[in-house]
């Protein structure tokens, strides 16, 4: 009677777990190319620390807080590694709904990865998609900031060039002009010694210098 | 001025590519050179802007210096694009990781966007967020303004360069010359370390007959030449023009060709390492992937399939589990490096998708990355130095306009106008705006423009004439090897290069474009709509026109005059 039962049970979990069963998954793993000589061998070892981190995962969902890692079934393992596995009820009749296991195993997908060294890539669960890290987005653009600094720079550089041409540009201009009023002068001047007239110098005749005569005075007469 | 050295433009559209070793030399020698020569001693000679050098040759040759203007005119319109996509990706490379390297997440943050995942991240960088392509040349769609920018950034930084005029142009031009030069050492360091470079290196170097024999190769490398050494363009004779009369142009156009072309082959030896690389790679991930799909197909154990025994254990799950290998053959890919090597790289997309995708796998990828896109730039502004050099000597030339405006006013206008149509460039249709205008503006035209040149001064001018007003200038005697050139092989290549372009155009039939379909993540051939191919005939019209319009004007002034003369008389 016992033997019975016994085979009964094990049916009974047969049938629960096998592949394409309805709420089984299953999982592939790539260890050998994820660790390359560290890897470590599949064993049952591996098989309970894998069941215990899905009931883990399970308990964490409410309404089922009493899974045990006896209700997690894997079956077919294979050289690849990849088995298949069902989470049943404490009833051990029914499995639990796919969509339940799905979001559990996504919700601590991190810790079941970091618990075999692998990553979503080289542990799959195959029908369960990984939420994938999105890329951390500053609030201002990193090239819009480079941009600024690079156009900014360009643009004092081509304002001072600007600037500086105008410059010459005026000193040219006030350089000649100042030439040609010279040269005006010196049509109705004869001489121009350091920018003097000559001409007052020479012309200039029977005008007393104050300052000389008052030295003369000075002298004493012999 | 030594500056004619730093002319050369190495335009990176146009790659070096292949067996394309054999075909470049011998177009260097027997065409690059002897024209080259032809220009600089014109130049030096009439000691005036293009316009004028040919109008002093003969008077119905002023067409041929109008038409170099045009070219240029139309080559800058265009070429600051590349400039500015090359501004974009240098900004974008100050990021960890490279925005390119990674798709970003769709939605629900399930995996990754549709288009991503069936194009690469790089080709998605690319169409999706540089260009916002839109599905084919009708839809324009609106301006993006991050490209504008960028544009009006390139602008800002050729105006600043040519602000004072040639002067200062040829101090700048040095600068964006040699650097180029010192980033391309330490490239050619990283490259030769990367793996799998020596396969890009031996598919260089191993001449392959069949190339040989298509007249495509000999095409390109003509063409490369033509654009890498700056002939046609005006500029050279500019140039030229500010030389010393006993200055050795000969002497001075062979070094320049050969410091040109041993660039372009130093380039290529870089750019093969890389391609090598990115091969070897690709090609390495195709293996991977066929070998974890027979992994996961098979349930084999994890690491049991290699590279080396890939090919027994095929035949043996053939043999051994025939109908599931039948189900899954269709989905292997055969992978060849020979394949990823040969992908020809033409046009600016490729050239800029080929090689960020080498540069995301290289270590610190942002240094590489920030160290190409900075030469392409220096290489860009250059090329746009002397294009904006060969528009702008005439117009501050003529008397009309420079007593009205200072230089720096009439560079402003030239820039700000030239900006305001690049702006063309920046909306959604736009890169296939770029490619009518990089595949048509310029490539007949030059031919045109180059044939003319050599006809007017080996036939109309003369070519003993020409000879002995050199020797009068220079005190040197013309060597034959040149006159041989000027006179017959060089005219007669460019005649069969003109007919090669004409007979494939005609064999083709209509003119067709790569345009990029967002749904299948690949590139899909359509044909130009009307009003685009009406644009191609003006651009090419445009330039070639001017020679025999030029020509007859003169004709025309000239019955003119006699007909005014005659009565007087």
């Amino acid at each position: 009677m016992l033997w019975l039962l016994f085979f009964l049970v094990t049916a009974i979990h047969a049938d629960l777990c096998r592949p394409d069963a309805e709420n089984a998954f299953k999982v592939r793993l790539s260890i050998r190319t994820a660790l390359g000589d560290k890897a470590y061998a599949w064993d049952a070892n591996e098989e309970y620390l894998f069941k215990a981190m899905v009931a883990f995962s399970m308990r964490k969902v409410p309404n089922r807080e009493t899974t045990e890692i006896s209700h997690v079934l894997l079956c077919n393992v294979t050289q690849r590694v990849s088995f298949w596995f069902v989470v049943t009820d404490p009833s051990r009749n029914h499995t639990l709904p796919a969509v339940e296991v799905q979001s559990a195993i996504r919700m601590n997908r991190n810790r079941i990865n970091n618990a075999f060294f692998l990553n979503d890539q080289t542990l799959e669960f195959l029908r369960i998609p990984s939420t994938l890290a999105p890329p951390t987005d500053p609030s201002v653009p990193i090239w819009i900031i480079i941009f600024g600094v690079i156009f900014c720079i360009v643009l004092v550089a081509t304002m001072l060039l600007i600037i500086s041409g105008i410059r010459q540009h005026r000193r040219k201009n006030k350089g000649p002009s100042e030439m040609e009023d010279s040269e005006d002068k010196c049509e109705n001047v004869i001489t121009i010694e350091n920018g003097i007239p000559c001409d007052p110098l020479d012309m200039k005749g029977g005008h007393i210098n104050d300052a000389f005569v008052t030295e003369d005075e000075r002298l004493t007469p012999l | 001025m030594g500056n004619v050295s730093t002319v050369p433009k190495e335009s990176p559209l146009r790659r070096v590519l292949g067996s394309f070793l054999v075909p470049y030399i011998i177009m260097l020698v027997v065409e690059g050179m002897p024209l080259l020569y032809l220009e600089l001693a014109v130049g030096q000679r009439m000691r005036q802007g293009s316009i004028g050098a040919w109008r002093t040759v003969s008077p119905y040759l002023s067409g041929v210096g109008v038409a170099s203007v045009v070219v240029s005119f139309f080559l800058c319109m265009y070429y600051n694009v590349v400039n500015a996509w090359a501004f974009w990706y240098l900004f974008h490379s100050f990021q960890d990781p490279l925005p390119w390297s990674v798709c970003p997440l769709n939605g629900n943050r399930t995996g990754y966007i549709e288009e991503c995942e069936k194009a690469s991240s790089t080709q998605y960088f690319w169409y999706r967020k540089t260009l916002n392509i839109s599905p084919s040349i009708q839809e324009s769609g609106a301006v993006q303004w991050e490209p504008a920018l960028c544009l009006i950034l390139a602008w800002l930084v050729v105006y600043l360069c040519i602000l004072r005029g040639t002067e200062s142009t040829g101090r700048v031009v040095y600068f964006t010359a040699l650097l180029p030069y010192c980033v391309l050492i330490i490239y050619l360091v990283r490259g030769l370390t990367l793996h799998g470079a020596t396969n890009g290196l031996a598919y260089m170097f191993t001449p392959k007959m069949e190339q040989l024999a298509n007249p495509k190769a000999w095409i390109n490398a003509a063409t490369q030449i033509f654009f890498s050494l700056g002939l046609g363009f005006g500029s050279l004779i500019a140039f030229a023009s500010y030389n010393e009369p006993s200055n050795n142009c000969q002497k001075h156009a062979i070094i320049v060709s050969i410091i040109n072309s041993s660039t372009s082959i130093f380039a290529s030896i870089v750019t093969f390492s890389i391609y090598g690389f990115k091969a070897t790679f690709n090609y390495e991930s195709c293996l991977n992937k066929v070998i974890l799909l027979l992994t996961n197909s098979f349930d084999l154990e994890d690491g049991f399939l290699t590279a080396n025994n890939l090919e027994q254990v095929k035949d043996y799950l053939a043999s051994a589990y025939p109908s599931k290998y039948s189900e899954v053959f269709p989905q292997i890919k055969n992978c060849s490096l020979e394949t990823e090597l040969e992908t020809a790289v033409q046009g600016t997309g490729l050239a800029f998708i080929v090689y960020t995708e080498a540069i995301k796998n290289m270590e610190v990828s942002q240094l590489w990355s920030v160290l190409y896109f900075f030469m392409l730039l220096l290489l860009g502004i250059g090329s746009m130095l002397g294009n904006t050099a060969a528009i702008l000597t005439p117009l501050t030339d003529s008397k009309v306009i420079s007593s009205y405006l200072p230089k720096e006013a009439i560079s402003g206008l030239v820039c700000l106008a030239n900006c305001a149509i690049g702006m063309l460039f920046t909306m959604e249709a736009g890169s296939y705006w770029f490619d009518i205008f990089n595949d048509y503006a310029a490539t007949l035209s030059l031919l045109l423009i180059v044939l003319a040149e050599t006809v007017a001064v080996c036939y109309l001018y003369g070519l003993s004439r020409f000879e002995s007003d050199l020797k009068a200038m220079t005190g040197r005697a013309l060597n034959w090897y040149w006159k041989a050139m000027w006179g017959g092989v060089s005219p007669l290549l460019i005649i069969s290069l003109f007919i090669f372009y004409l007979s494939d155009y005609i064999s083709t039939g209509t003119l067709r474009y790569q345009a990029w379909d967002a749904a299948q993540g690949q590139l899909v051939t359509k044909d130009y709509p009307p009003h685009a191919l009406a644009v191609i005939g003006l651009l090419v019209a445009a330039s070639t026109m001017c020679i025999p319009l030029g020509a007859l004007g003169t004709l025309i002034t000239r019955r003119l005059k006699r007909g005014d003369t005659a009565p007087v008389a």
